[in-house]
């Protein structure tokens, strides 16, 4: 049983439908990719998943429960976390109270009067940030404020990680150590799900890839599958079957932002 | 059956008059996302000029509402979107609101100098001729006010969906950032909107006031009639909002037949847009978190444990020196400072650190002193008591609108604040109607605090414990917790917390020290009723609390100062007062600019005193005054007051 299943959701703004009947898993241990052009819905997606929006359509099951009616804290408090494509850390606080404030959210009322600074400059250090400790979360670079993300949301010990375009503001170098650290959350039995547009690592770390367009999935595979799919490269590029072939995915990263 | 029609009747009239409010406070609220809370103000402004020109200045009534509603409201519209609001509703909604407040105060301040208070009326239009509808007689005043709604209803519509600057109107709604990429022009919306906003007030005064009397605080209230009729439409859908307005007017219209005539429910006729506007907002739905906003607030310096330390002894030094120093009938306005000073303590919790505004900050301050007036021999337990019932009624406000944030929150800590005031305070078990209640000094470990110079140190000292409380809370969990929360909600909800109650908790702790202040200010005055808790009370603290600094105790200190001299300056040094009002006006239009208020220009200016004037006089300072400047020269009370709110500055700075 997949730990995190999304059964025919669909999400109507007004007359727009931004998903339609969308469904996928995600599976403890395993990193699983959410691709698509812009306005496609996956942060939508990921609204739906963490309580943020109500789906017009369709459930929501997480560990072999319905969790569709529950508000956002509870479902966070079950194991679910997130970062946000756009930046949602505490821009007034430092880097470091920022991992310690989602510690103190995730242990309750006790938590606030231990002291446990050695965990969270450990988080810092493992998403590779702890020199930023001590600065303030506006003033720090974009690529470090999605890591700081990462790091907060590891504070409160989540089964299911949903990453929203976690690698935008990163260099190679970063992006490769940021893909090692992927693969080795999944390799501690954590369920990855991940909204990117670095098309190499997408190929590189994931095990499953859904594609979305319009809200639609109208592909889902391994890598090689989806590299090898024909609707996935006319939503992408708007090529035709005929010329497509000159074109790999490196190909994709540059229509994308 | 025909009395049931004669009183529908009744109230789709009042309801249209309610309806052209609501509409100009809806149309100024979606183009600029400004919720004019002196809207009311500026339609009882405006009637008062509509009075003057008719009665006092003799011109034709035709001429007098073409030159009120066609020149002079357009006029103070246009000028207040240019010169005090525009930009205000990218901010944070504390600010817009506290700017909208100065202004309510300022107007009202503004009218009774104008307008001195004596009786005037102000008569409806043909008074004397009417008809029989359906064995009911209808005026033509109220023919007139029907005629004006149905004609502004229409002209909205025209205007919104058949010329180009409505589309643009109705475009900003949704996206002025867009607009603007459209070629579209926010400002212009913004100032026209704001222009027929006003005029749609002085009409609805100009209408109401032969009802409601034409009277300061009455008309400006009516902007809870019309925030209620517009909550219908959710703030958003004109139609809905002149519905919502016909049915407040009917159901005032049904309270005033069918509500028995004596007892507590005579009294509930007063309040009952209050009381609907409770209804709507109960049934309102959830808000959703709203993700991608504005983060990280650059909040005042927060000072280090051993500086808070020595600014709190200093404080305590330089309150002893004065209370010892003034005359006796003095000392006892140090301690109404410090009931203030409280008040705003709890202000700079609630709105300072958790982002949150209440309008009913004195009312649980009149709960606490309610509460503490019912003891008899009260003491610390007794005092705890009435802090927490206090803080069960801040709980209580709270719950109804946990769903809610913001705006609804605020103002519906305003609807409260006005059911407790006209209700509440009024009824047998609380101070009766014009009543007041004996209150006892407060005694400890079983010595009673007879002696006012002792009383009010203990209050400095009640202040001085409770901020440096705030700060310790602010340095720990709980002010990282609400720091995080103002920044980014849905991070906070998606890490796992429940805003919902811990919102809940922190608005009853925020009630419980005004509860406490409330206690206090009972035993300093011996006998408190309700006319020291007025609803108005609770809208003075909040506006001096942010326009002096909710974001700093120092803040709160000042405030209290300021609004404990307001009314004596007034009464002894008119022109004093008025460089206070100038100094609160300007203040106000400066949190546009930094929220932090007043104080922080104070950090900013010792910062720089003490980084580039005087780089070594600090160290001499040091050398002088060991525990901040304490021996501050004491002259005449007021005087001396400023120099103790100043030597604090200096503590600050020198620490």
């Amino acid at each position: 049983m997949a730990l995190l299943e999304v059964d025919e959701v669909v999400v109507r703004f007004g007359g727009v439908t931004a998903v339609n009947e969308a469904a996928f898993t995600a599976d403890r241990g395993s990193i699983t990719g959410l691709i698509g052009p812009n306005g496609a819905g996956k942060t939508t997606c990921f609204n739906v998943i963490t309580g943020l929006q109500k789906p017009t359509k369709g459930r929501i099951r997480y560990r072999d429960r319905d969790v569709t009616g529950w508000p956002v804290h509870k479902r966070a408090r079950h194991g679910v976390g997130r970062t946000f494509q756009r930046l949602e850390a505490f821009g007034s606080l430092t880097v470091r109270d920022n991992v310690r404030v989602a510690q103190e959210i995730h242990g309750g009322p006790l938590a606030w009067f231990g002291r446990s600074r050695g965990g969270v400059d450990m988080l810092l250090d493992r998403v590779g940030i702890l020199d930023y400790a001590d600065e303030r979360a506006d003033s720090i670079p974009t690529g470090t404020a999605r890591l700081l993300e990462l790091a907060r949301c590891l504070a409160s010990d989540p089964q299911l990680l949903l990453l929203d375009e976690p690698s935008s503001g990163l260099d190679e170098t970063e992006t490769d150590a940021f893909g090692e650290l992927l693969v080795e959350l999944a390799g501690e039995g954590c369920a990855v799900l991940m909204v990117e547009h670095d098309m190499d690592l997408v190929m590189s770390v994931c095990n499953d890839i859904h594609v979305l367009d319009f809200g639609r999935i109208i592909a889902s595979g391994t890598p090689a599958e989806i590299r090898a799919d024909a609707d996935v490269q006319r939503a992408y590029l708007g090529y035709s079957e005929s010329d497509e072939s000159a074109h790999d995915t490196s190909v994709m990263e540059v229509v994308t932002p | 059956m025909s009395s049931l029609f004669a009183y529908t009747l009744l109230g789709l009239f009042t309801g249209a008059a309610y309806a052209i409010m609501a509409s100009g406070l809806v149309l100024t609220y979606t183009t600029t996302r400004v919720f004019n809370i002196a809207h009311g103000a500026f339609g009882m402004l405006l009637s008062f000029v509509f009075w003057d020109f008719t009665q006092r200045q003799g011109v034709p009534t035709w001429l007098a509402l073409i030159l009120v509603l066609g020149v002079v409201a357009p006029a103070i519209g246009w000028f207040i979107q240019r010169f005090v609001t525009r930009g205000l509703g990218e901010g944070p909604v504390s600010v817009a609101l506290v700017v909208t407040l100065g202004m309510l105060v300022a107007l009202i301040g503004l009218a009774q100098q104008l307008w001195p208070p004596e009786p005037r009326a102000l008569l409806p239009f043909y008074a004397g001729t009417s008809w029989n509808v359906g064995g009911t007689y209808v005026t033509a005043h109220q023919l007139i006010t029907l005629l004006c709604a149905i004609a502004v209803a229409f002209g909205l519509y025209l205007l919104l969906s058949r010329t180009r600057i409505g589309t643009a109107m109705r475009a900003s709604v949704d996206n002025p950032e867009l607009l603007k990429l459209f070629g579209g022009k926010p400002d212009r919306v913004a100032a026209l909107s704001w222009m027929i906003g006003i005029s749609l007030a002085a009409l609805g005064g100009i209408l109401l006031a032969p009802v409601v009397l034409l009277d300061y605080y009455a008309l400006t209230l009516l902007v809870i009639n019309a925030y209620a009729a517009a909550m219908i439409g959710k703030l958003k859908s004109l139609p809905m909002t002149f519905a919502g307005a016909m049915i407040l007017g009917i159901l005032e219209s049904y309270a005033v037949a069918y509500l028995p005539k004596d007892g507590i429910l005579n009294s509930v006729r007063a309040v009952i847009p209050a009381l609907f506007l409770f209804v709507i907002v109960v049934a309102m739905p959830q808000a959703q978190l709203r993700i991608g906003q504005v983060k990280g607030i650059v909040t005042a310096p927060l000072p280090t444990m051993r500086r808070s330390l020595g600014s709190g002894a200093g404080l305590l030094v330089v309150a002893f020196v004065l209370i010892n120093a003034v005359a006796p009938n003095q000392v006892l306005l140090i301690g109404v400072a410090a009931t203030y000073a409280i008040v705003m303590l709890s202000l700079v919790l609630l709105t300072g650190y958790g982002g949150h505004v209440s309008l009913a900050q004195f009312t649980f301050a009149g709960i606490g002193a309610l509460t503490y007036a019912k003891l008899d021999e009260p003491n610390l337990f007794g005092l705890a008591v009435a802090a927490l019932v206090a803080a069960g009624a801040g709980a209580l406000v709270a719950l109804p609108v946990l769903r809610l944030t913001g705006l609804y929150l605020a103002l519906s800590t305003m609807a409260f604040a006005v059911l407790m005031d006209k209700v509440i305070f009024n009824a047998d078990f609380a101070f009766k109607f014009n009543g007041t209640l004996a209150a006892q000094r407060l005694s400890i470990l079983g010595m009673r605090i007879g002696s006012d110079t002792s009383y009010v140190w203990f209050m400095v000292l009640a202040f001085v414990v409770l901020a440096l409380g705030l700060l310790l809370l602010r340095r720990g969990a709980l002010g990282r917790l609400l720091i995080a929360m103002r920044d980014s909600p849905s991070a906070c909800g998606t890490l796992g917390l429940d805003m919902r109650w811990f919102r809940v908790g922190l608005f009853a702790l925020s009630a419980g020290i005004a509860g406490l202040a409330g206690g206090l200010f009972a035993g300093l005055r011996g006998t408190v009723g309700a006319a020291d808790f007025l609803y108005f009370q609770s809208l003075l603290v909040l506006l001096l609390a942010v326009v002096f600094g909710a974001t700093s105790v120092t803040g709160a200190l000042l405030g209290g100062t300021a609004l404990m001299l307001l009314p004596e300056f007034q009464a002894s040094a008119p022109e004093m007062a008025g460089l206070l009002f100038v100094v609160i006006g300007v203040g106000a239009v400066l949190l546009g600019r930094d929220p932090n208020g007043l104080a922080n220009y104070l950090f900013k200016l010792g910062r720089w005193t003490g980084g580039k004037v005087a780089p070594g006089l600090e160290g001499r300072l040091q050398g002088l005054l060991p525990r901040g400047g304490g021996a501050e020269p004491a002259a005449t009370g007021d005087v001396v007051l400023e120099a103790d709110v100043e030597s604090t500055m200096v503590i600050e700075k020198v620490g």
